[in-house]
């Protein structure tokens, strides 16, 4: 007899006399008898908040995989960054939390401004002018940048870079069957993209990752070019932290571009909810899916912000709507906002350049072991995949018993052989952020070593 | 009349906004060499970033964030909440979003280490409380909607709805069957139509009778052959149950079409009636609305689609199962669509809804159902003198009402009452929609407001009422007591200005 109803039993009986009526059972005389659920719910019945913490407790123990009893080097799209006490606690207060969707902007401009300064962090960080208020993940914001490529160029084939990572891939080709996108795969060897592999002709957008899911730089230059030369856009998916060193998607020429907003703020969370970044040029900004705040003025001439472009959205356009996008991930969004607001422009610098130091570190570490090697000869940020002479996914296990979380193996992250990859059981994509220390990285050399005798 | 007394339990739910002042923005805030970074001493050999990635690569101008103390930081997200309505603060009847109150609870679950730091892609057996977790959930969403399985991947309802389309089209793919279109009410939410076009379908619109039910007799003249199947919400949009679903759900059966049930109006049925027993052969539930998961200002949400067991082979995958030694593993249905999301879904919603569930049980989820109804028919009958409802009968969980009677008397229209409400410190219901009533007002209370907050609810747009009669302009001048007043919506649309940097600024 657990809830959460204010209502006693009395306040139940006035307010049914009011309507004329004896039980809550003829509230629901609408509903056909020949429907009706007579025997109730086949669940067990309600219990106290202490008991189901009981039961919650005993979950959460059965996860061995919890970051206080692994070390986690496991990346690919999903990192282990320092979340302080200052950005959990601003972005747990509950106006953020137990608002909805800012539709009354005179008593929402708490949730719009914060949008608003998310949406310029996100166009700096992609280096183009236009970011929207969020998608639900890195993954489906990719999914929205094809649907805008086919709108602007009319066209329904997409070239996408096996460097992108495999889930998003598999989220492309899902959705694909309902649009009808001709998804193009294209092979990487030694790492990168060949691009000439595939037939360009009639191009809606082509794909590339930066860095891409095996770690590697690709020199984007040559996408652009093809792009360009085939009137395609160019979508780039990209990690956001990489914006702290290294050149953004727009320096590089692209149209569009996608990421996962994890690290940003947002635990490790068993991959949800994170936070799809996505940001283009002026020529799409009325193809942009889902809601994107404006500043304006309100009646008094004072500055205000409001959800705008509405005209593109489904509740006003339905069908013809640039996406069925209404509920996003604008709470993660807020905290991306306050999480770049404590890193601050040195901060997301400085934490680049760690991960970057990091994973160098741990790599020419890593090399010196008998029969580890590198996947690819070309440079990395930070993360990079290792062959290892045993199948990966052994020497994972192993590592895991010493309380490192080694990474990921190739196969089981694609649930498969991913076919761009050589012998790919034998492959690891290792990652590490700014929270590694030499310790940690020394300890996971050696137990990288003994796994692999 | 049993009129509740207004206060003082009812003042306590409503609760005028903080914040008239101009909050600065983060980087009108920011000062040139400020910072409030803190990071680990990792003793990491600090080797100079050009010796590790070659040149090509490197920006050559410093991307500018904002630069601020801490202090500053925790002072600017704190004003900006004060000019922030929610739901812990005070009644939100916005119809359609089932703005219930998020038990603290399931957010002390969620915040625990053991579920919110786990990697997502370590193997099954590290994971193994995270996987009874997904399996525990999808047993109770099935058993709560009468389904046989559930994909729990959607972030969203929309995303559920374009999952549930997809799965539509598989199965008729399966078999050799090629189907154009997709029966909607024009009562629908506008997911539904966009999603529809996502899912490579056309949509034919199905008129609403003059009782706000679906017209049994255009539903039947619109199938055919050619028809994929039919997108509901039930209650509909209009907070009234579809009573012919039998009939409805026979004749879509008999072209080879599936019924959609759209879950956002759920709530209203909660143990009363369940989706599969009507009919339905593929549901998605919005586990922000229903489950009482905290909507975030706009998300996260989640929408799991469950199906009826001829639809299981066809839902996306990975899905977590039992196996066969009490260990729980990742499984792909046979003829799988493949992933929606990048992940496993939006994982920390889904915890927090089946703590919710867990709670109330089964005995628990069916008084949520009752006493949503119970307020939503008292605030109809309460205002029915000031806000007639669109249709005089009883309703589900919500009730459209309609503000023509004070357009035409005194020229107020249902906006000008809706911001008047924020005035009064309650959240405004759902204006214009559903399309199909005139000066819509949809309120849906919920069951977590008391009678004293609706009946002081009540008495707010009683007064608003009487502002009609005495000064009608001060409502359309409406709210001024809010940190802004109206915004001028065309002139952002007109003029965009939706970054920092945007140069017009």
């Amino acid at each position: 007899m657990a809830d959460y109803l204010p209502h006693t039993p009395s306040e139940v009986e006035s307010m049914l006399a009011f309507l004329g009526m004896n039980s809550l059972e003829e509230l629901f005389s609408q509903i056909p008898a020949a429907v009706r659920l007579s025997r109730g719910l086949e669940l067990a019945p309600g219990q106290s908040e202490p008991d189901v913490a009981d039961y919650f407790s005993r979950l959460t123990r059965a996860n061995k995989g919890q970051s206080a009893w692994l070390t986690c080097f496991a990346g690919a799209g999903a990192y282990d960054h320092e979340v302080p006490a200052v950005v959990k606690m601003l972005a747990s207060r509950s106006e953020f939390v137990t608002a909805y969707t800012p539709y009354q902007p005179e008593v929402a401009q708490g949730v719009l401004q914060a949008i608003f300064e998310y949406q310029t962090l996100v166009s700096r960080l992609s280096g183009l002018p236009i970011a929207n208020a969020s998608l639900y993940d890195g993954a489906t914001a990719l999914v929205e940048a094809l649907n805008m490529a086919s709108g602007a160029t009319g066209r329904q084939k997409m070239i996408v870079s096996s460097g992108v990572h495999p889930h998003w891939r598999d989220v492309v080709r899902t959705f694909a069957g309902g649009t009808g996108h001709e998804i193009v795969e294209v092979p990487m060897v030694d790492g990168r993209t060949q691009w000439d592999r595939a037939d360009l002709t009639g191009a809606a957008a082509l794909v590339a990752s930066y860095p891409n899911y095996l770690g590697v730089l690709e020199d984007l230059s040559v996408a652009k070019g093809l792009s360009r030369a085939h009137d395609a856009l160019l979508v780039v998916a990209a990690d956001p932290v990489a914006a702290g060193v290294l050149k953004t998607a727009g320096e590089w020429g692209a149209d569009v571009f996608v990421a996962e907003g994890q690290p940003f703020g947002t635990p490790l969370a068993f991959g949800g909810p994170y936070l799809g970044l996505f940001a283009c040029s002026t020529e799409q900004v009325r193809r942009l899916p889902g809601r994107i705040v404006g500043e304006t003025v309100d009646s008094n001439d004072r500055r205000a912000f409001v959800t705008t472009l509405r005209a593109r959205e489904q509740d006003i356009r339905r069908e013809k709507a640039t996406s069925n996008v209404c509920t996003n991930q604008t709470l993660m969004a807020v905290t991306a906002a306050i999480q770049l607001g404590w890193l601050g422009t040195q901060g997301l610098r400085e934490v680049a350049t760690r991960c970057a130091q990091g994973a160098h570190y741990l790599f020419d570490e890593a090399r010196k072991i008998d029969g580890v090697e590198a996947v690819s000869s070309a440079p990395f940020f930070r993360e990079f995949a290792l062959r290892v002479p045993k199948s990966a996914k052994d020497v994972l296990r192993s590592m895991c018993e010493n309380g490192v979380l080694g990474g990921l193996s190739v196969d089981e992250l694609c649930h498969g052989p991913d076919p761009s990859i050589e012998d790919g059981e034998h492959v690891m994509l290792v990652t590490v952020t700014e929270r590694r220390t030499r310790e940690q990285i020394d300890h996971y050399v050696d137990t990288l070593r003994k796994a692999v005798r | 009349m049993t009129v509740f007394n207004a206060a003082p339990g009812g003042r306590a739910a409503s609760a005028p906004l903080l914040g008239h002042e101009t909050e600065p923005t983060m980087f009108e805030l920011s000062v040139p060499g400020r910072a409030s970074y803190q990071l680990r001493t990792t003793g990491v050999p600090a080797r100079p970033l050009d010796q590790l990635v070659p040149p090509e690569h490197l920006n050559e101008d410093v991307v500018n964030l904002a630069e601020l103390s801490e202090r500053d930081l925790v002072a600017h997200f704190t004003r900006l909440s004060h000019r922030q309505f929610s739901a812990d603060l005070g009644a939100y009847p916005l119809g359609s979003c089932t703005m219930k109150y998020n038990p603290k609870f399931a957010d002390a679950v969620a915040a625990d280490p053991g579920l919110n730091t786990v990697h997502p892609g370590v193997p099954a057996e590290l994971a193994q409380g995270w996987l009874e977790l997904l399996v525990s959930l999808e047993e109770k969403l099935c058993a709560i909607t009468g389904m046989s399985a559930a994909t729990l991947q959607p972030a969203a309802g929309a995303a559920g709805e374009l999952t549930g389309l997809l799965l539509m089209r598989a199965f008729h793919g399966a078999n050799g069957d090629v189907r154009h279109r997709v029966l909607i009410p024009d009562s629908a939410h506008g997911t539904n139509p966009a999603s529809v076009t996502l899912g490579g379908y056309e949509v034919t619109t199905i008129p609403s009778n003059d009782r706000g039910l679906v017209d049994l007799a255009a539903l039947k003249a619109a199938l055919g052959p050619d028809v994929a199947g039919i997108m509901l919400t039930n209650p509909n949009t209009v907070g009234l149950f579809e009573e012919e679903i039998i009939e409805i759900a026979t004749a879509v059966h008999d072209v080879g079409g599936l019924l959609y049930y759209d879950g956002a109006n759920l709530n209203a049925i909660l143990g009363a009636v369940r989706p599969g027993d009507m009919g339905f052969d593929i549901v998605h539930m919005n586990l922000h609305k229903t489950f009482a998961t905290p909507h975030g200002g706009g998300g996260p949400g989640a929408g799991p689609v469950a199906v009826s067991s001829r639809l299981e082979e066809f839902l996306p995958g990975p899905r977590a199962a039992p196996g066969a030694d009490g260990v729980f593993e990742w499984r792909f249905p046979p003829r799988s669509i493949g992933r929606v999301h990048g992940w496993h879904g939006n994982a920390m919603v889904l915890a927090r809804a089946l703590a919710y569930i867990d709670v109330h049980g089964g005995d628990g989820l069916a008084r949520v159902a009752q006493h949503a109804v119970l307020n939503a028919n008292w605030l109809r009958r309460r205002l029915e003198k000031t806000l007639p409802a669109a249709y005089e009968r009883l309703c589900m969980h919500e009730c459209v009402l309609s503000a023509t009677k004070l357009k035409d008397a005194y020229g107020v229209r249902g906006l000008d009452v809706a911001k008047a409400l924020l005035e009064e410190g309650f959240h405004a219901p759902t204006v214009y929609f559903p399309l199909i009533v005139d000066e819509a007002l949809m309120f849906e209370p919920t069951e977590t407001e008391s009678p004293q907050t609706l009946e002081a609810l009540a008495q707010a747009v009683e007064r608003i009422e009487q502002r009609a009669k005495d000064d009608p302009d001060s409502l359309h001048r409406a709210p001024q007591s809010t940190p802004v007043s109206r915004v001028d919506e065309a002139r952002a649309a007109r003029h965009l200005i939706a970054t920092e940097d945007a140069a017009s600024r």
